[in-house]
């Protein structure tokens, strides 16, 4: 393994894992050497909720982590955040292991570099919105000139400025996790882990908060770690998304690879509900292109539903071009027309 | 009871039941030819009292110029306290003294009907205002403050040791299955009055001693809320917590015990009102205040006095638990009380004003005399005359409870070797929860054998049995009436909650009053306290049968009382069995309170004990009396466990959420 971690020059990559496994039942918290990992795999009393994942998650994606219920997941999130502590194997930040980190170490790390978005909010139920908000601030140590200045700035940026002073219980439940997200925030991490964060809520607020993150997103350019089993939600945020089942990495790649290349059948079975012409971009149905020049051209990186309009209005088929403004092939009112329609036959049948 | 693991019948055809039923018959044979096995020795008694005793003198001997040291110290604020509210003080002034008057009456009053208002509106400020108007009419006041600067200084060293012991128990909870939680089981079960003589001889005569025997009775239930609170805090706060880079002392003093506040605030309140319990007990002792005035008042039968006395305890326990309720209720109680000074400095500005003023006028410090009253007679009258008028129905009911319940329990333990009665409980626990609890009957029961006990036990089984017998007939049907109707329900909530605040003694009085001390006053006050647990939780179990099951009874043409009986009582036994078994363990610790007005059971041994300042008689039958708490008190867990396993019952009330694991 040592080599592997030789490999991690990449810079651009953030946190990664490798050959990490978690098992439960009567172990040691951690096994020293891989051989008494085998024999704990043999022992026929353990459970294993991962088993060898590798990963790497780049600066400032969104990583979306996958699956069905019991499939891994949290204890994915757990495991590189140390939460819960991985039976084997390393994780890495900044190519620096977090695995070897002694508690005061690891409470530094996690003080100024990460934080965590709950799918039950844990706010704390004694504090208000604003002093919620401060905890990571105040519990780090800042000064309270820091924490008046960031708060506010928080609590503005998630849109519950006229709240501050109120209570927990005195929020719905999409406000609540708005303050679980200023809090993640309010420290400046640069990591941020969101397990299921908007499974409590309701579809319609859930889309909200989707465009909040994104809206977020675009502008703090944080590295997050997002856990959901809604695919809808996993391709509409993810740049990266992993599928896991029973433990194990089954797919991992962006949402358009995976939506137009499942794997197998249980990843098929999640890219089935999802409408494709909002998922897979022109470029990737392009035919190559018979004419040199067309009047009408589409970026190949803009979705088949956001040029349907453009391409049936056109006569003939339109140029697709690429970023340096190359045409590099070209679609027809017929393919799009034929995506259009299974896209709205599945959102029929779902 | 004996009926639960039989219910299918399953067990007769197991062969332990032979077994244990060969056991028995050997038993009944041996106790028919040996002696010794149906009367125990006198010469074969440990004397282990006499060890205990021998140790602890030695103990004093050497150590209690420390312990009498922090006496002199924890004295100052229980002096100030009490100087502050009842009795003035006298500072030494170069050579003159200055003598300080205590508090105002209508200071003090103000502030208490301020803070009812503060936590509870106008409803509370209106019951303070009118307990404080009891308080002074009926010249109570003074035993009342006296009582409450006792409790004052006691609920802070409970309240804090009880989180602190709480924390521990909460971190390490290999530490508190093995040790914290007995001890506290034990802090709890063993009388007060057992602590209170090791604490006397320590900490002598006095005060001081009574408020160390207060603070280990009252400090239990707070260390137990503020750990099953902490316990049951949800994982996600705790991984907030360590996600947020909290020390472990952050944790805890930051994050998760401001999370509960709500629970340690009914932990406060429980503290205060157990506090209150044993300062009135404690005060029979010599401290003086409310309880003394009572015990007085009983022993010269004055009637009169001893009902007003009695009524301010009442008075005192209903206004400081409906205030610790009220608070509790607050939206952010530790905001609200601490940003909002005005809330603090409004009535100590207004009883230090009313103070000063009464340098001026005499009527403010000291309430005038012309205004008090007195029931005058009129209370003892009527007890008289009800004595009078009443006596031959009075009589009857006592003989008849005496001679159909009582005396053939009493002559049933009292005269069955000792051999049969040990070996029958072994056997029953045995059948009942498996061989660890037969084995802890056997240490309970031996344990007063050994110790020459077994005699005064087996008085204590009787009184406790006659006792829950009746408050069982009794309760269950109150229980029934009052789960059917709303109103009802809500009334029968609220006054079982108030009488369940009431320091034990108070039941004694009215008892005593009506048929004079000895068993059957002993029994009526026992049942009298002993009888809201049975209605609380019968009551809340039916209640909480899920509705569709009810509603499958009506379908089925099912009349009221058919309704209860073949649907509402079946789902609510287990529950109910627990509400049992807290009236047993309810009735137990009133014993040693009944012995004060007689009766011959192992409360009257520990009662002895203090009288003759002997410490080890008394913590050996505290202890016997612990031992045989805890093991009834197992038993019934065990059965109620059995039952619930056995038909998936949930009623919602033995049922305590599992705090699920970290995933
Ligand atoms: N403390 C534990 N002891 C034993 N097994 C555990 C423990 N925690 C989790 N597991 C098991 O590990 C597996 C993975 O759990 P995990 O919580 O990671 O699933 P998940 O993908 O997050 O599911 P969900 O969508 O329901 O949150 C599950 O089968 C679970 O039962
Ligand atoms: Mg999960």
């Amino acid at each position: 393994m040592k080599k592997e971690i030789g490999q991690l020059s990449d810079s651009s990559v953030k946190l990664s894992c490798r050959n990490l496994w978690k098992l439960y039942g009567p172990f040691p918290e951690r096994f020293a050497q891989e051989s008494q990992l085998r024999q704990a795999l043999n022992s026929g009393r353990e459970f294993t909720a991962l088993r060898d994942i590798n990963l790497d998650i780049r600066h400032g994606e969104i990583f979306v982590v996958m699956g069905l219920s019991g499939s891994g997941k949290s204890t994915l999130l757990r495991c590189l955040t140390r939460l819960v502590e991985p039976s084997f194997g390393e994780v890495l930040l900044d190519g620096a292991p977090l695995t070897s980190l002694d508690a005061q170490g690891l409470m530094n790390i996690r003080r100024h570099k990460m934080a965590m978005v709950f799918q039950n909010f844990a706010l704390l139920p004694h504090l208000t919105v604003a002093e919620n908000i401060g905890l990571p601030l105040k519990i780090r140590g800042s000064d309270t000139a820091e924490i008046n200045r960031v708060v506010p700035e928080m609590t503005a940026l998630v849109g519950l400025s006229g709240m501050s002073q109120r209570l927990p219980h005195q929020l719905s439940g999409g406000q609540q996790q708005r303050v679980g997200l200023a809090r993640a925030l309010a420290g400046d991490p640069e990591l941020l882990f969101l397990d299921e964060p908007f499974s409590a809520l309701d579809p319609l607020i859930r889309r909200e908060l989707q465009g909040e993150v994104i809206r977020l997103q675009s502008r703090l350019k944080k590295t997050m770690i997002f856990v959901t089993h809604d695919f809808n939600e996993a391709v509409r945020l993810g740049d990266t998304i992993v599928i896991m089942k029973d433990g194990k990495v089954v797919q991992t790649g962006a949402p358009e690879d995976i939506v137009a290349n499942p794997i197998d059948d249980y990843v098929g079975s999640f890219v089935a509900g999802v409408d494709q012409t909002r998922v897979i971009s022109c470029g990737r149905i392009a035919i190559p292109a018979k004419s040199s020049a067309y009047a009408v051209t589409v970026d190949d990186r803009a979705k088949i539903v956001e040029v349907a309009d453009l391409v049936a209005n056109s006569n003939g088929p339109v140029g697709v071009v690429d970023q340096s403004g190359h045409v590099s092939g070209e679609i027809d009112a017929t393919t799009v027309l034929r995506m259009l329609a299974s896209g709205s036959r599945e959102r029929l049948a779902s | 009871m004996d009926s639960i693991p039989l219910r299918d019948g399953g067990l007769f055809r197991e062969r332990r039941f032979g077994v244990a039923v060969a056991i028995a018959l050997v038993l009944v044979l041996i106790s028919t030819m040996v002696p010794a096995a149906a009367v125990y020795p006198p010469a074969w008694k440990l004397p282990l009292g006499n060890m205990l005793t021998t140790a602890l003198e030695f103990l004093v001997e050497h150590i209690s110029f420390i312990t009498r040291a922090i006496a002199q110290v924890v004295q100052a604020p229980l002096v100030l306290a009490s100087g502050l509210l009842a009795n003035g003080m006298e500072i030494p002034f170069g050579n003159t003294r200055i003598e300080l008057p205590p508090l105002s009456w209508a200071g003090i009053a103000g502030a208490v009907i301020w803070a009812g208002y503060y936590a509870g509106g106008f409803r509370l400020a209106l019951l303070q205002a009118l307990g404080c108007a009891y308080l002074l009419l009926f010249g109570q006041w003074n035993g009342a403050m006296l009582t409450l600067a006792s409790v004052a200084v006691c609920v802070p060293v409970a309240v804090i040791s009880g989180l602190l012991v709480g924390v521990l128990a909460h971190l390490r909870p290999k530490l508190n299955t093995w040790l914290l939680a007995p001890g506290l089981d034990i802090m709890q079960t063993v009388p007060a009055f057992a602590y209170l003589i090791p604490t006397l001889l320590l900490f002598g005569f006095g005060p001081v001693a009574a408020m160390i025997a207060t603070v280990i009775f009252a400090m239990p239930p707070m260390a137990r809320v503020t750990c099953l609170a902490l316990n049951q805090t949800p994982v996600e706060i705790r991984e907030l917590a360590k996600m947020i880079g909290c020390t472990e002392r952050q944790t805890i003093w930051r994050i998760l015990l401001p999370s509960v506040l709500p629970s340690l605030l009914v932990g406060l309140n429980q503290t205060v009102m157990m506090t209150l319990n044993m300062v009135i007990v404690a005060s029979m002792i010599g401290a003086g205040g409310l309880g003394f005035d009572v015990l007085r008042a009983l022993r010269q039968l004055d009637i009169d006095r001893g009902f007003e006395a009695g009524a301010a305890i009442v008075a005192i326990a209903v206004m400081l638990d409906r205030q610790g309720v009220a608070i509790a209720h607050l939206a952010r109680p530790a905001e609200a009380l601490r940003s909002r000074r005005w809330v603090w400095i409004a009535p100590i500005g207004f009883i230090i004003a009313m103070t000063l003023l009464g340098a001026e006028f005499g009527w403010l410090q000291n309430f005038p005399r012309e205004l008090r009253f007195s029931t005058g007679g009129v209370l003892g009258d009527a007890v008289r005359w009800i004595n009078v008028n009443y006596f031959d129905t009075m009589e009857a009911l006592r003989v008849f409870v005496l001679s159909y319940l009582m005396n053939p329990i009493k002559i049933y333990l009292t005269t069955t070797p000792w051999i049969i009665t040990l070996g029958f409980v072994a056997i029953g626990a045995y059948l009942i929860a498996g061989f660890r609890l037969a084995l802890l009957s056997v240490f309970a029961f031996g344990f007063c054998l050994v110790d020459g006990l077994w005699d005064k036990a087996m008085i204590t089984l009787y009184l406790c049995l006659s006792a829950t017998v009746v408050a069982t007939l009794i309760g269950i049907p109150i229980a029934i009436l009052a789960a059917r109707f709303d109103g009802l329900y809500r009334a029968t909530t609220v006054a079982v909650e108030v009488l369940q605040t009431l320091p034990s003694f108070v039941y004694l009085i009215p008892a005593v009053m009506l048929f004079r001390v000895g068993d059957f006053a002993a029994l009526l006050a026992i049942v009298a306290f002993a009888i809201t647990p049975i209605i609380k939780f019968t009551m809340t179990a039916l209640r909480a049968v899920p509705a569709d099951l009810i509603e499958a009874g009506r379908s089925m043409g099912c009349s009221k009382s058919q309704l209860d009986r073949y649907i509402l009582l079946p789902i609510a036994f287990p529950t109910i069995l627990l509400g049992i078994n807290q009236a047993i363990l309810f009735a137990l610790a009133m014993v040693v309170i009944t012995a004060l007005v007689g009766t011959r059971d192992l409360g009257q041994e520990v009662y002895m004990a203090l009288t003759a300042a002997d410490p080890g008689r008394g913590i050996v039958a505290g202890l016997g009396l612990a031992f045989l708490g805890i093991f009834i008190d197992r038993l019934f867990q065990a059965g109620v466990a059995g039952l619930q396993r056995r038909s998936h019952v949930n009623d919602g009330i033995g049922y305590e959420p599992v705090p699920s694991e970290v995933k």
